[in-house]
């Protein structure tokens, strides 16, 4: 197996560096959120304090303005653009480096990041980063005296390899792990309208992978579905033993 | 970067995350901007209790802000209504918190870690926390807190 370094080289050439170029063209194609995040997002209780992890240009930061989000992403140029939500914050960080403590908050959203992450072991880690920092449930010990509605809760949502009514026509026993065409149109004065293709990295999560790749990362998954070419789970901390 | 933010914000490096010298972090070399965000007063009282006031304070006063020992107590809200009747005393804790908490802005200047000593850069009010390669091994802590 590939070093972790040379995995971060990766994707900071396959993913990071993609985003930072397509980030003006990119934001301006992403505006309506998921049903599902927004129905996640709506059902929080009021002044819950949360993340974005993998922000882009903000686009879930306007759906509850009863909430308080810390939205992150490694694109500082995608950050610049999410900055504008008031009263939310945005900084840029890394979704294996979140810098929160651990058991502080509310809840998590995870819209179309883990997807990018090259290795199985990583996407472990950024799923098992996210529930780290979430209110944890009480252990079997303590769950009489804890209220377990207060648990953190997060909301994973990863692009599916069951899409073969999709535009890409991927399907059950393709290859998972591909290269995606974004491509770019250009309208300037020197060269007219022009093209460009940059290729970004995803894993394309297989039906039930999801909840696999959240149990063994310490979560319990307690709600999840297909949504448009999509896999989501919504999961909380496992209680310790 | 808002004084709110601060008390949700520690370390990136996971060695860190178990110290008490991690959090809050420190400003560094700060300039201060105040921003006009809306006044939300329901927004405010909602939040309250989930901010850790010590470090508010911490940070506060380290830039140079007055704030009280205690975190203000502030009246419950009626769900169910859509106005709310605020005491003249409470708007005026309540404003004085929308000032400092959300409409306080740092704008250029550092997060320091109390703990390593890293310094996180802040710039035009967006700060950065990616770490160079060698901080940010991967580890993970143990599941339930309440022990
Ligand atoms: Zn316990
Ligand atoms: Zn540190």
């Amino acid at each position: 197996m590939a070093s972790m370094t040379s995995d971060e080289d990766f994707e900071r050439s396959n993913v990071h560096e993609v985003y930072d170029q397509i980030a003006p063209h990119f934001s301006s194609t992403r505006y309506k959120p998921w049903p599902i995040v927004e129905r996640f997002l709506l059902g929080l209780s009021d002044g819950s304090v949360g993340l974005d992890v993998g922000c882009g240009n903000g686009k879930y930061l306007t759906v509850n303005p009863k909430i308080f989000v810390l939205a992150s992403d490694r694109s500082e140029k995608l950050v610049r653009i999410a900055k504008q939500h008031q009263p939310h914050t945005c900084i840029v960080a890394d979704n294996l480096s979140l810098p929160h403590s651990p058991s502080s908050l509310d809840f998590v959203i995870s819209i179309a990041v883990v997807h990018h992450l090259s290795t199985s072991t990583r996407r472990g880690q950024a799923i098992a980063a996210m529930l780290e920092v979430l209110k944890p449930s009480p252990c079997h010990e303590h769950s009489v005296s804890v209220d377990v509605n207060r648990a953190g809760k997060a909301l994973i949502y990863v692009w599916a390899l069951e899409q073969k009514h999709s535009r890409r026509g991927w399907d059950e026993g393709d290859d998972q792990d591909v290269m995606v065409p974004w491509v770019m149109k250009q309208n300037t004065a020197a060269n007219g309208a022009s093209e460009k293709t940059f290729n970004r990295y995803y894993h394309l999560y297989r039906r039930g992978e999801l909840e696999e790749d959240i149990q063994a990362a310490g979560g319990e998954v307690i709600e999840s579905g297909y949504e448009k070419d999509n896999w989501w789970a919504i999961a909380v901390r496992r209680p310790a033993k | 970067m808002k004084i709110l933010t601060t008390s949700f914000l520690t370390c990136a490096v996971k060695a860190c995350k178990s110290s008490p010298l991690s959090f809050p972090l420190h400003y560094k070399d700060a300039e201060l901007e105040q921003s006009d965000i809306a006044y939300n007063p329901r927004f405010l009282i909602n939040i309250l209790p989930r901010i850790d006031w010590d470090a508010v304070r911490v940070t506060a006063t380290e830039l140079g802000f007055t704030v009280p020992e205690e975190k203000p107590e502030l009246p419950a809200l009626d769900a169910s209504s859509s106005t709310d009747t605020i005491e003249p005393a409470d708007e005026k804790t309540l404003r004085e918190l929308h000032t400092l908490l959300l409409e306080t802005e740092v704008r250029e200047g550092k997060l320091v870690c109390g703990n390593c000593g890293h310094e996180y850069k802040i710039k035009e009010g967006i700060a950065n926390f990616l770490l160079p390669s060698h901080l940010g091994e991967f580890e993970l802590f143990p599941f339930c807190f309440l022990h």
